[in-house]
């Protein structure tokens, strides 16, 4: 911590003489860095805060600690393997990234998937929403001195990482499905696995909220704390959870629906004041319409296969490149990247745990993207952080970032 | 209000302006001289409802005679439409009027497009580089800078389509 002394200038008019005199008064204000490494801040990004004792005057934020140049690398890389890249935005959901970046190609192939790989790409996106929700609303717990709800349903997201294993064989960095659906099908244990949560979360949600949502400390910790108003919301480019806090009903999911999300009944909550506890509330509520969507799409998934017939992008099973001539030739054109692809421009969005997660493409028809840009939510929302924390107190602003969601890897991209 | 309601009002506004509006991309994709993206995104925001700025960022094509592009993707909430617009700049100050007092959200996404493709935007507060260090001293996303060291002898692209 630095102390600076600021010498600021007040003026005296003196009685005998109308010339102006100088008065240095002495004003202490505090520089504080709040980061690059803090155990607050949840990821690497600096903020300078200038205090007045415990009051924020106004912060500066520095980020990039963690930018990894995944735009510049897709520019060389075949679109299958731009998936692993997607994994490490907002890795506590990768799996949606995953799904947002194989629905962005197939949007540019003009490929429509099957109900079937749609119901499926519900459940898994559903579950790592659960995750990301769990995570982001037990931190706020932690930050405001309840860490036993923190541990607790950190058992859930255990469970839900072992469905990913069962789906994909990986756990944090999925690289979950293919350009055209799935890369198997998802096997019985699946199903029974996914089920078993089903039953289970939900007495786990109830026993957490129990713990904080009417719980007087934790109130008075986070009702006014960091708010926003919606249109201040709005022009800062706000999406998701923090978005519906501030009461805008705006979710990609009903707005603009994509992977047959339209088929399910399930509700949007908003709140009133945009802050620290409207955003803990709307993300329990959308836990809860998240259970109430797997169990909807696991009961009605249809029969079908898991892949749609595009040979020219979906890998072929081993079992055939090994005795089918043609499978082997795809086989080898696909890894290699020999695939044209159609030249144009899309943009894809899709809900993700935090707010729009966008993949602006442009193709010249070469074997990588000409270029990729991806819009981050939490890249576009951070940027309002010193305006909701001016004139709070330091723990408030703690609480206020870690209620914001914000994921170090996607604000860096 | 459609796509063609939109695109009538635009030409209607600004005339000559609009050098292109189609939809071949699935979204509306509007294509108008850098000079007028103040007022077109105002009368975008104001006049049509477009209140959502979802994107901002920029495209290098070195081939082209005004080689960088910036994208705007607009969003009207209400109606559920979406709007595209580009811009091209030339290759020598590569200049365009900021957004930053129509939406507080453009103001990192110009210094992101700035820090990577060097696109200066007139009116912007605080233009300097945000993910990249401060002294790096070119503009990584131009084309012109490989991802990798060219020099390089122990790896033969030849064999890999690069």
């Amino acid at each position: 911590m630095r102390i600076r002394k600021e010498k600021t200038k007040t003026t005296v008019f003196s009685e005998d003489d109308s010339s102006v005199m100088e008065e240095p008064v002495d004003l202490q204000h505090t520089t504080l860095n709040l980061g690059p490494t803090h155990p607050a801040t949840h990821g690497i990004f600096q903020n300078v805060l200038t205090m007045d004792g415990e009051k924020i005057l106004g912060a500066e934020q520095t980020i990039g600690y963690i930018h990894r140049a995944f735009e510049k690398i897709a520019e060389r890389r075949p679109y299958y393997q731009v998936t692993p890249l997607t994994d490490r935005l907002n890795y506590c959901s990768s799996p949606i990234n995953n799904i947002g970046w194989h629905m962005t190609v197939e949007k540019l192939l003009g490929v429509t998937t099957s109900k079937r790989i749609d119901y499926m790409r519900i459940i898994v996106m559903e579950l790592a929403r659960i995750t990301d929700h769990l995570v982001c609303n037990s931190v706020i717990g932690v930050d405001s001195g309840a860490l036993t709800g923190f541990v607790y349903v950190f058992q859930e997201r255990e469970r839900v990482y072992e469905i990913y294993e069962e789906i994909c064989g990986a756990r944090l960095t999925t690289n979950l499905g293919r350009i055209g659906g799935f890369e198997r099908d998802f096997t019985p244990s699946v199903y029974k696995k996914i089920r078993e949560f089903l039953d289970r979360l939900p007495k786990v949600l109830r026993e957490f909220e129990k713990l904080l949502l009417r719980n007087r400390i934790f109130m008075d910790r986070t009702i006014h704390v960091g708010p926003i108003s919606a249109e201040r919301a709005l022009n800062y480019g706000f999406t998701g959870p923090n978005l519906r806090a501030a009461g805008v009903d705006y979710d990609v999911r009903v707005a603009c629906p994509y992977s047959s999300y339209d088929d399910f009944d399930f509700i949007i909550p908003v709140g009133t004041h945009g802050d620290t506890y409207d955003r803990f509330c709307v993300r329990q509520e959308e836990v809860w319409q998240s259970l109430k969507l797997i169990r909807n799409a696991i009961d009605n998934i249809p029969e079908g296969k898991h892949y749609m017939e595009i040979p020219e992008f979906y890998l072929p099973p081993k079992e055939d490149v090994f005795s089918k001539m043609e499978a082997l030739i795809w086989h080898f054109k696909i890894v290699m990247g020999e695939i044209a692809i159609p030249a144009g421009e899309v943009y894809h969005s899709v809900e993700a745990a935090n707010g729009e997660l966008g993949f602006y493409l442009v193709s010249d028809g070469g074997r990588s993207p000409f270029r990729l840009h991806f819009r981050r939510p939490c890249f576009i929302y951070y940027q309002a952080y010193p305006e909701m924390i001016k004139g709070g107190v330091l723990s408030d602003a703690i609480l206020t970032m870690s209620s914001m969601n914000v994921i170090a890897g996607e604000l860096d991209a | 209000m459609d796509s063609e309601t939109i695109t009538g009002k635009l030409k209607q506004h600004f005339g000559e302006g609009i050098i292109q509006a189609d939809e071949t991309s699935v979204m509306l994709t509007v294509i108008v001289p850098a000079g007028i993206i103040h007022p077109l995104v105002r009368f975008l925001k104001e006049d049509l409802g477009f209140v959502f700025l979802t994107d901002l960022t920029g495209v290098h094509y070195p081939e082209k005679e005004l080689p960088f592009a910036v994208v705007y993707h607009l969003h009207n909430l209400a109606d559920r439409i979406r709007i595209r617009i580009r811009t091209f700049l030339p290759e020598e100050d590569p200049l365009i009027p900021s957004v930053t007092d129509l939406f507080s959200a453009a103001n990192w996404m110009e210094r992101e497009t700035y820090d990577f493709y060097g696109i200066l935007f007139q009116g912007h507060p605080n233009l300097k580089r945000i993910l990249n260090v401060e002294y790096l001293d070119y503009f990584p996303m131009r084309k012109e800078y490989p991802l990798e060291d060219q020099e390089r002898e122990d790896k033969d692209d030849r064999f890999f389509g690069r």
